[in-house]
Parts: structure tokens; sequence; C-alpha cells
């Protein structure tokens, strides 16, 4: 499924786009360590984060991920918007929790390969 | 003429909410001394309540205390800010205060915050909820504390708890932070190697009980004990410099 579609049926604010909203989502990771989504986050993956700083979108430039969702309505900081619209990552804002988030992603089928 | 100087500049006392009652100032500069350290820094999370009162009993002591506050950042990254005049750092506790959840401390689950005489007496607990962050991000603190003659040092960055790589991924090129602290369970190069050659880094106890005071601590070639030559050490200027053990 393309980040706009997400987007538009989850009801997502978008904050920075320029032509990363087709990319495909192929999976999904929640968390709010950095450190812990260089490890574990898969390219394709869309990120649920509730961090605003500009390091969310190197590490998900790093790891190729589809988008970046902030939760609770948090708003990325300044720098951090710059740095998406430069690097041309996704930022999209949802008024839902991490929790509530991600049950809502399942249910529009974004589900991870279970791993073996 | 410069010489060595012990530095055990990560120190908690009583009035942090997870530091042990023992932790009184007295008590504090008493083991200091007893470990053989010159220099002490005092951390407490985001509060400095107990700085002025150890460092008269340092002055008394022969000790060198430095004033400062283990702040935590928005993104829940804790940072040491140290600072030479004690009106700068009360001015910077104001605004951490002003930053903090309106939220009171629950002592059943995160101790007493116990603020303390010159000879040992309790004279107030402070009931802010100390554990939680501010709203300030790491960059407005770093600012902040500069903007108060103070130095900024990332804590405990080799942990993945409130250190800045766990939480932000890596040290954002941009921070200006002035160190880096380590903790006890590496070693300087293994830092080095780990942290791309980074060289401002500092090791420190990060105390909460007597016990663990000293444990660890960075030995400096300066002139006088001074934060501000503590500051040339940590940019390599002057002479003054970090010293491997
Ligand atoms: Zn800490
Ligand atoms: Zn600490």
């Amino acid at each position: 499924m393309e980040l706009q579609e997400i987007a538009s049926r989850l009801n997502l604010e978008i904050k920075s786009a320029a032509g990363s909203l087709t990319n495909q989502v192929t999976g999904g990771y929640a968390s709010d360590l950095l450190s812990d989504v260089i490890a574990h986050a898969q390219k394709g993956d869309v990120w649920i984060t509730l961090q605003m700083h500009q390091n969310i979108v190197a590490v998900a430039t790093l790891k190729e991920l589809a988008g970046v969702i902030l939760v609770n309505g948090r708003q990325p900081e300044e720098d951090t918007l710059q740095k998406a619209i430069h690097e041309n990552v996704s930022i999209l804002v949802s008024n839902l929790s991490t929790f509530e988030l991600a049950g809502r992603l399942y249910q529009l089928g974004i589900k991870n390969d279970p791993v073996v | 003429m410069t010489r060595l100087f012990k530095a055990d500049l990560h120190i908690h006392t009583c009035l942090s909410p997870c530091a042990q009652l023992e932790m009184t100032p007295r008590a504090i500069v008493r083991q200091a001394k007893l470990k053989g350290l010159d220099i002490i820094g005092i951390s407490d999370h985001n509060s400095a309540e107990n700085v002025v009162v150890t460092k008269k009993i340092g002055e008394k002591e022969g000790l060198v205390v430095i004033g400062g506050m283990e702040v935590t950042s928005r993104e829940e990254v804790h940072i040491l800010a140290f600072f030479a005049d004690d009106e700068q750092l009360l001015k910077f506790q104001d605004i951490v205060y002003d930053n903090l959840t309106t939220g009171t401390n629950c002592t059943e689950v995160f101790g007493e915050q116990v603020v303390v005489n010159e000879i040992d007496e309790i004279i107030g607990f402070n009931q802010r909820l100390l554990i939680d962050a501010t709203g300030l991000s790491i960059n407005e603190l770093v600012d902040k504390i500069h903007s108060f003659e103070g130095i900024a040092v990332a804590s405990h960055i080799d942990r993945e708890g409130f250190g800045i790589i766990g939480q932000l991924g890596f040290i954002p090129p941009d921070s200006g932070l002035d160190g880096f602290e380590i903790s006890s369970k590496i070693t300087l190069e293994e830092a080095k190697d780990r942290f791309h050659g980074r060289n401002s880094f500092i090791t420190g106890s990060d105390a909460h009980n007597l016990l663990d005071i000293g444990k660890s601590f960075t030995q400096f070639l300066l002139e006088l004990p001074t934060l501000k030559e503590i500051e040339l050490a940590l940019k390599g200027q002057g002479g003054r410099f970090l010293v491997d053990k």
C-alpha cells in the first residue's frame, strides 16, 4: 500500500512529503529508541514514534523507511521538518497513540513477515 | 605548572529521588576525600538545591566542588550541566523548573528528594517530579547552558537508557556539546573506537550511594582545579588535557 493511501485512510496530517508519498509501505515498526530502530526496522517499514528530533530523518534515510508517523499529535521540530524536506522523507502526524495507530495499520493489512 | 587532578564529576546527592539518603553533602565530601579525589561534581536530576551547601563544606574540607545538574531533555537524554557561578546555575535551575511538568513526586515510588544543610539536617523536601523529563530539546538545553556560561556534557553515552546514542541513534553533528561522559563499563580506548575518535571524553561514577563515589573518575592535567580549566582540557587547549588511566 502506498503511504498516501494510509495517510488518507487514517486521517494523517502531512507535514513533509515531496514525492515520497508514493513509497510502498511493506511493514511497520514502532519504537522511540532510535538505536533500536537502527537495529531492527526493515526497509519499507513505516515507523511510528513520538520522537520529534531531527535525527529521526537521518534514521529514516539510513534504513530506507517508507515514512515516519508521529503520534499523539506531536509536531516535528522546525529543523526536523527542514531536514525532512531536504532529504525527501515523509513525516506525518496522527492524533492517535502508538498502540491505537499500530492497530489501525494492522487492520489496513500492514504486517511484517513473521520472523522464523 | 600543570599537575594531575582526579575528578569524579557525576555524583548524586540525597536530593535525587533515586539516590540513597546517606548521600548527604557532608558524607559525600568525606568519602570523596577518602578516595583521594581532588574535584567532585554535584549533578542531581533536574535540580541543584544541594549544590551551594556541598560547595561550602568542600571549601572547609579542602575539596573542590563543582556545581551542576543532570538535566533530562525532551528526548529523555541526560545532559550534565556545570557552572562556575552559583547564581548562573540557579538561573538555569529556574528555567529547568519552568519546563518540568507540574507533577509532584511520589515518594513511595521514587523516594524522597531531600534538601539538607551543612550539618546534615533536613531543611526541606523538593516536591517536584524530578525524575521526569523537561520540555526542552537537547539543542535548547545546550544553548541555555552556554548562555549561563556553563558547559554541557552528554551523560553515559555508552548506556542505552537515557544516553544520547540510545535515544537518538547517534550524536547529532551540531549538538554543541562540550564533552561526552562514558560509564565505567568501557575504557577510553574502546570509547574512542566506538564513538569515532571523539576526544572530549570524561568518566564519572554516577554514584547514587557512598560506596560508588570515585569508582570511576577522570584525570585532568590542569594548572588550577577550576571549571574554566576543565573546559580547556575538554578542548585540549593551553596544555590542559585528559589523561588516560
Ligand atoms: Zn543519567
Ligand atoms: Zn546520574
